[in-house]
């Protein structure tokens, strides 16, 4: 592949996604007309508060559950499995997580990483729920998946989070036991104010992005690298040639399901290691759901996933200030990330069928350059 | 029939049609009597499909002009061309197989009393009509499901009659029958005429054009490059002017086999969802270096038969062995991994992965050894540079190994799979309908990549429904029916016809 074919790809990527914002932007600018603000002071503002550098570490900070949410979501979907339960799957993980942490007291790196891994054998446990119901009797997982979501959001963690309430504290909502300093991932902030000035506010820059760029990477590798990836997509294109090619339909469907929840199982980590420290009643919810947006926009890969958490996390928080200056409901955000996500979908679409019908043509192309020199089986 | 001073049914004038890079059909002219049997002949790609199209107004010209009965017409739908008389059979049939015959036939034009119920009677009086007038005969109230091919396609034959279709399209409407089936749908065809319909259809298969059609146009590379009269032409003559040089032929050229067997099945039995055999006590060894073939109508164990070798059936019950190993428990991978090449009969559907870069699809079904893989890991310059070797080795014509599957003729998707398949160096290949749908070119160089691989001490299992194809290249030929093994002929002395004979049990 030549230089030109690449910047050919890659401006094809991005054709679509870049289209999409700013139609988004151009409907959301109508919708500000119509309800009597001034759009481009709206835009203006939260440009300005948004490249604030405070700002920016809110940004980011919202970005990584959301991008953790998203790989989740994208393991599933490169499988053809639609995992809905990425948002029970989480809190799932998040509660016991958190449980487990403000439980026990153990040396410092001991201690988060007994948090990761329950979150992530708990969120695993929770999607293989699925898995196994799908794999033996062969029901639908986008049911299953939004029946446990049911199960997880208002039956089992309302019980759970009042049974194991922790009382002892001020706190006015129950919740678990607060996780010790040991148990806390360090802020990045540090490291940040080396290239910066001092950020202030209180805003702490929280390092389970890291977590959250390893999971990517991992998530790059596994997919597009291993054995085991090339069989994932294998599957996820055509079950039925995957299937006669060696790989067990089965066991593939398990593991992703697995997997897809081991990663939905990081999502709540955000909060429960560098900002809240335990889970309660007001634990952030949503986030799985905007996990699947986000794995929309990136089309599955990391980067374009990335991409879209940072792009949802800056909206989100760019936005706060419209609240206080009041020139635009801080709400025409909801609709300038719902309309991203209509228009890419869409975008792709008319994307890849172009690009379909280019590589069509190329290929019936060099059928006619090339008349045939030497018969295949001439040789023999 | 013909009067000469009518108007000709149909009549093309300087019809072209472009797709992106290629042209399917260029300047192409036609003139088809009033009831008149007109045959188009051409081999894959030469724009037979694409000619008909046109016709059915499922896609419109580039260029030219179309004439119905002397009028000039523009279609831009079916409904356009059925409403001016003209109706279309298509290879795959269209219908809805839990519903009745009667049922099918009404679907989408059902005659109305109040309310919107449908007018059965109504129906039925109509059918009846044309069931006796052109000699079809099915019952109406038989379920699809439970039909033959041959009756299937009476149904489609009759559902456009009764729309009110007087030109009829048929697009290579014998490639799903038995010999005998055709004589039957031939004979029909010969009424339809009688009382006046004129009837366009594609094939390929020159004997049969030549017993059945009054006129031949021949198509090239999108070009219509004759129109003969059939008393005045041989096969021979036929086949030259469609492929516009020598003719291939499959033929094995050595015949010597060893005895030592490669694969050998013993009492094998398959059941169905509903515990019914579908494949039942088939027996059958075959040797290094030999081609087996297997005949039969389609839908009598030959896919649950290669599904249970290569490991996808659901119950199968017998000996599998490969080599010396009894393979019956072992998961598909492992039989991958161990010598089985296959070359599936649907390549859309099991063969490619249709979206994914070409060196991905050479990895398929290969994907745990070198060079695709090393370790745990996906060999990407590996399994690059050998689908390089593959792409010209099996001369694969494709822009590059990045482009996707999907953008690769027929023809060339085939040579990918054998030339994975066979490089990969199996010590069986089972191939299902290896040559179907691809242009004689194509299939040449499948042909001879099987005879060479046999050649190297290959074991293969060859189902085929081209009889031309199963004799020419078998050392052996079987015969499936109802999935039993019912017959074993030599390829040498048995006639297409013979076959045929077998396969529908007549000769039972």
């Amino acid at each position: 592949m030549n230089l030109a074919t690449l910047g050919r790809r890659v401006g094809l990527a991005l054709a679509a996604p870049a289209m999409a914002t700013a139609f988004a932007f151009s409907l959301a600018a109508l919708v500000l007309i119509v309800s009597g603000s001034d759009p481009l002071v709206a835009f203006g503002e939260m440009l300005e508060n948004g490249t604030r550098l405070e700002t920016m570490v809110d940004t980011l900070n919202r970005a990584t559950p959301l991008f953790l949410s998203g790989i989740a979501a994208a393991i599933g979907f490169r499988m053809n499995l639609f995992n809905i339960g990425v948002e029970g799957q989480y809190l799932m993980a998040a509660f016991f997580a958190a449980a487990a942490g403000g439980a026990v007291d153990l040396p410092p790196v001991l201690h988060v990483g007994l948090i990761l891994v329950v979150a992530v054998t708990v969120g695993a446990t929770y999607s293989g729920i699925a898995g196994v119901l799908k794999v033996t009797r062969g029901v639908n997982e986008v049911i299953s998946t939004i029946m446990l979501n049911g199960i997880a959001v208002a039956g089992l963690l309302p019980f759970l989070v009042r049974a194991l309430a922790d009382d002892s504290g001020s706190a006015n909502v129950p919740g678990t036991t607060e996780i010790s300093e040991s148990g806390r991932m360090p802020s990045l902030n540090g490291v940040v104010e080396i290239f910066t000035r001092e950020i202030g506010k209180g805003r702490e820059l929280s390092s389970v992005l890291l977590i959250a760029a390893a999971v990517g990477v991992l998530y790059h590798v596994f997919i597009s690298r291993t054995r085991f990836g090339f069989d994932l997509r294998a599957s996820g294109i055509n079950p039925f040639a995957a299937r006669v090619g060696g790989v067990p339909p089965q066991r593939m469907v398990l593991i992703a399901m697995l997997l897809s929840g081991a990663a939905a199982g990081l999502v709540g980590m955000f909060e429960v290691l560098s900002d809240k420290f335990k889970y309660d009643q007001s634990f952030v919810q949503g986030l799985g759901f905007g996990g699947i947006a986000v794995a929309l926009l990136g089309r599955n890969h990391p980067i374009g996933i990335a991409i879209g958490a940072v792009l949802f996390g800056f909206l989100d928080a760019s936005s706060g200030v419209l609240q206080v200056s009041g020139s635009a409901s801080r709400e025409i955000v909801v609709i300038i990330q719902g309309v991203i996500l209509l228009a890419a979908v869409v975008a792709y679409e008319v994307v890849s069928r172009f690009r379909e019908r280019e590589e069509a043509r190329m290929a019936a192309l060099a059928l006619q350059a090339t008349p045939t020199t030497s018969n295949a089986g001439g040789a023999a | 029939m013909a009067p000469t001073d009518s108007p000709p049914a149909i009549e093309l004038r300087g019809i072209t049609k472009r797709f992106p890079g290629v042209v399917a059909n260029d300047d192409v002219n036609l003139t088809v009597a009033e009831g008149e049997i007109h045959a188009i002949v051409g081999e894959n790609g030469a724009g037979k499909s694409t000619l008909m199209k046109i016709l059915y107004g499922m896609q419109p010209p580039d260029e030219g002009e179309m004439l119905v009965k002397g009028e000039p017409v523009r279609f831009s739908s079916p409904g356009d061309a059925i409403a001016r008389g003209i109706g279309m059979v298509h290879q795959h049939f269209m219908l809805a197989d839990n519903l009745t015959v009667l049922e099918n036939i009404i679907l989408g034009d059902e005659p109305r009393r109040r309310f919107g119920r449908i007018d059965f009677r109504a129906a039925r009086t109509q059918l009846e009509v044309l069931n006796s007038a052109y000699g079809l005969d099915v019952d109406p109230n038989d379920l699809v499901e439970t039909l033959e091919v041959g009756e299937r396609q009476r149904v489609e034959i009759i559902k456009v009659l009764y729309r009110g279709a007087r030109i009829l399209i048929l697009d290579e409407p014998t490639a799903v029958l038995v010999p005998q089936e055709v004589e039957e749908l031939f004979r029909n065809m010969r009424e339809l005429k009688e009382d006046g319909a004129t009837i366009l259809f594609i094939d390929h298969k020159l004997e049969e054009v030549l017993a059945i059609a009054d006129t031949i146009t021949v198509l090239r590379q999108g070009k219509t490059v004759a129109t003969v009269d059939p008393n005045t032409v041989s096969a021979g003559d036929l086949a030259e002017l469609m492929v516009g040089s020598e003719l291939p032929s499959p033929e094995t050229a050595s015949t010597e086999v060893s005895t030592t067997p490669a694969l050998r099945l013993e009492g094998v039995t398959v059941l169905d969802l509903d515990e019914r055999p579908v494949v039942e006590d088939v027996s059958l060894t075959v040797h290094e270096g030999e081609i087996v073939g297997i005949a039969g109508v389609e839908g009598n164990g030959q896919g649950e038969l290669v599904d249970a070798i290569v490991g996808v059936a659901e119950t199968v019950t017998g000996t599998i062995e490969l080599g010396n190993e009894d393979i019956g428990t072992w998961p598909v991978r492992r039989r991958r991994d161990g010598g089985i090449g296959y070359v599936p009969q649907d390549r859309h559907r099991e063969g490619l992965l249709l979206t994914a870069p070409l060196w991905e699809n050479a990895a398929l079904g290969h994907q745990t050894k070198a060079p695709y893989a090393r370790g745990p890991w996906i060999d990407r310059k590996g399994a690059r540079n050998h689908t390089e070797t593959i792409v010209d080795d099996f001369d694969v014509r494709t822009p590059s190994i990045d482009t996707c599957a999907l953008a690769l003729s027929g023809g060339n998707q085939q040579k990918l799979i054998i030339g994975r398949e066979l490089t990969a160096s199996p010590k069986v290949l089972i191939a299902a309908h290896p040559t179907r749908g691809i242009d004689v070119g194509a299939q040449a160089a499948v042909w001879d990549d099987i005879r060479r691989a046999r050649g190297d001490g290959l074991a293969t299992v060859l189902i085929s429904a081209d009889l031309d194809e199963l004799i020419g290249l078998s050392d052996r030929i079987v015969v499936m029916f109802r999935g039993r093994i019912v017959a074993e002929v030599d390829p040498a002395d048995v006639t297409p016809r013979d076959l045929g004979a077998y396969m529908t049990g007549a000769a039972l």
